[in-house]
């Protein structure tokens, strides 16, 4: 069971501060939906890989050289990357050269 | 010119002809636009001076007349979640109300390359999370069959402006069923492709692993047409792979005789529809009249995968929204004193309750203490379901269900409810988890007249059979409705 002091210190990993009503309804529903989860207990999944990727599934069965899922690598190389202009075009606050935040100091 | 009924190969061919010049037939477009999407809300923006920009180009090569490429002149709408440079792009989302893209998504340079000329940007879940078109942070899509009733999600505005004749086509996404279930609900075909096929370099992550760019048609073959200029490896997405690519246009209208269809009886349990099942029975049958042997399989591990997608969909996807945080671009609220207080609250501000909802979930499931019990076990999971569909295709070429088990529902009618509404992906979620391609293709009416979809399955990166398959089923089920509506 998902508990309110739980609740608040997922918000808080998450980024979010949440109103006391957006608090009581994520309890209710992540207890709701974590409740229906709880049905792949059910399962024995002893020895089976898990699949983080479509391809993970072909790394298993496949030879190497037919594993169509072979995701491609390519050598580490710099290439152009956004102009700076470009880059700062969406920026809620910039100097012109770099992004604008408030004081980097923690609470 | 009548533009309610046009497929890509109409459009394509009174431009190529000259019967209508591409800038006209996109004032046509724009005209129906401006009279139809008021009350249906299929449209976000309008990219107009992008359109015509790319219509007065169609014009100049038609006017010199060595042929056109397969799109040329057909107006086509994206979905808000892929990027378009200089065009307005908000996946939905309050976050990126104002975000101007600067940079194309691959597939959208793709389309536009091949000659489709990109009306505006479409209404969707936001972030492409929920499957009612309810979660817009904008307004919500309703269907264009019955406007008390919602299109389906998270690509509603997509399919919604396909079926009301306000694109030809149109691109949307499809994680866990946001392209068939919208095709289900609103009378039209749409196709998830094989996860690699298609580039998702700018189309906005949800979930990485899950996230499948595909297209939506008035017929079979024009999915087909908008997959063949759109699928391939693309270097800005390492995911996608160097299988060729084959002529997928060859293959519509080539026989099904022989073929083995299995039916998983999984799929057809509590839950399903009455109408829905009849619909997609008779549907069934008439790919045996036409030469499918039909096989019933097993699925068993079925009821375990909307558990499965709400824990990796939500924990790739609360990954994947850390970086709305008001620094860089989107929202910032004004408020935050701090560097951690600003996202907070731009955060809390930008992001409406679904999204919450799911990046609450998944940081959770992330979380220390919790990650073996429910992302681990998710993924072993979904091993056992992809698994199913292996062994399912050693027996059997295609796969055929149903795309979701109801007709469109009313709005409002699952907004209060999440594991309802998460419900009604339940027979879509499963091929995005595996991998593998799938389309949506009408199968008739329920007695109200709401649009039934049938789903059908292939194995990885065999869209050419997925294709077939639908084309002869689309084709039987039209004759066998006209004749009914003649006798």
């Amino acid at each position: 069971m998902v508990s309110e002091k739980d609740v608040l210190y997922v918000a808080e990993l998450a980024h979010l501060e949440l109103t006391a009503e957006e608090r009581v309804r994520l309890l209710q529903d992540l207890n709701s939906i974590l409740g229906y989860i709880d049905r792949l207990n059910q399962l024995d999944t002893g020895g089976v890989e898990p699949m983080a990727q479509v391809g993970s599934r072909h790394d298993e069965r496949t030879k190497e050289e037919d594993n169509p899922f072979l995701y491609a690598m390519r050598p580490d190389e710099p290439r152009p990357c956004l102009p700076r202009e470009e880059a700062l075009k969406n920026a809620p606050a910039s100097d012109g050269t770099f992004f604008k935040v408030p004081k980097v100091i923690e609470r | 010119m009548d533009i309610e009924g046009l497929t890509i190969d109409a459009a394509r061919t009174a431009v190529l002809e000259r019967q209508v010049t591409a800038t006209a037939l996109v004032d046509a477009f724009y005209q129906r636009i401006a009279s139809e999407d008021g009350p249906v809300g299929a449209y976000l923006t309008l990219s107009k001076e992008r359109a015509w920009r790319q219509a007065a180009r169609i014009d100049a090569l038609a006017d010199k007349g060595d042929g056109l490429p397969s799109l040329a002149g057909v107006p086509i709408a994206i979905k808000d979640v892929f990027t378009t440079k200089d065009v307005r792009t908000t996946a939905g989302s309050k976050i990126l109300e104002n975000f101007i893209a600067p940079y194309d998504a691959t597939v959208v340079t793709r389309l536009e390359r091949a000659g489709a000329i990109i009306l505006g940007k479409t209404n969707c879940d936001e972030f492409a999370m929920g499957s009612s078109n309810e979660n817009s942070g904008f307004y919500p899509v309703r269907n264009p069959r019955d406007r008390s009733r919602v299109p389906g999600g998270s690509s509603g505005g997509s399919a919604a402006a396909v079926a009301a004749g306000m694109a030809v086509a149109a691109l949307g996404s499809d994680t866990g069923g946001s392209i068939r279930q919208p095709a289900a609900f609103c009378g039209v075909a749409g196709l998830m492709p094989t996860y690699g096929r298609v580039s998702r370099y700018g189309l906005i992550a949800f979930a990485s692993s899950l996230d499948h760019p595909g297209p939506f048609g008035r017929t079979v073959k024009d999915t087909a047409i908008m997959l063949q200029a759109m699928a391939g490896r693309d270097p800005l997405d390492s995911t996608t792979v160097e299988v060729p690519v084959p002529d997928y246009r060859e293959h519509i209208g080539q026989p099904v005789t022989g073929m083995k269809i299995g039916v998983p009886g999984e799929y057809f349990g509590e839950g399903l529809d009455a109408e829905v099942r009849a619909g997609v029975e008779a549907g069934i049958q008439e790919l045996a009249k036409a030469g499918a042997e039909i096989i019933p399989i097993s699925l068993p591990h079925t009821d375990y995968a909307i558990p499965t997608y709400y824990v990796v969909a939500t924990a790739e996807a609360s990954s994947n929204l850390a970086r709305y945080d008001g620094a860089r671009y989107g929202l910032r609220s004004a408020e935050g004193r701090t560097l951690s207080e600003m996202y907070r609250r731009t955060r809390d501000a930008g992001f409406g309750a679904e999204v919450k909802r799911r990046i609450m979930l998944g940081t959770y499931v992330l979380s220390a203490g919790y990650y073996d019990a429910y992302y681990l076990k998710a993924q072993r999971v979904r091993s056992l379901l992809a698994r199913d569909f292996e062994e399912a295709f050693a027996k059997v070429d295609a796969i055929v269900t149903p795309t979701a088990p109801t007709p469109a529902f009313r709005l409002g009618e699952k907004i209060d409810d999440p594991l309802a509404m998460y419900l009604a992906d339940i027979y879509t979620v499963t091929a995005d988890l595996a991998g593998i391609p799938g389309i949506s293709v009408p199968c008739g009416k329920s007695r109200e007249g709401l649009p039934i979809g049938m789903q059908i399955l292939g194995k990885h990166f065999d869209e050419v059979t997925v294709l077939r398959v639908a084309h002869v089923a689309e084709h039987a089920l039209a004759a066998k409705l006209d004749q009914e509506v003649s006798s």
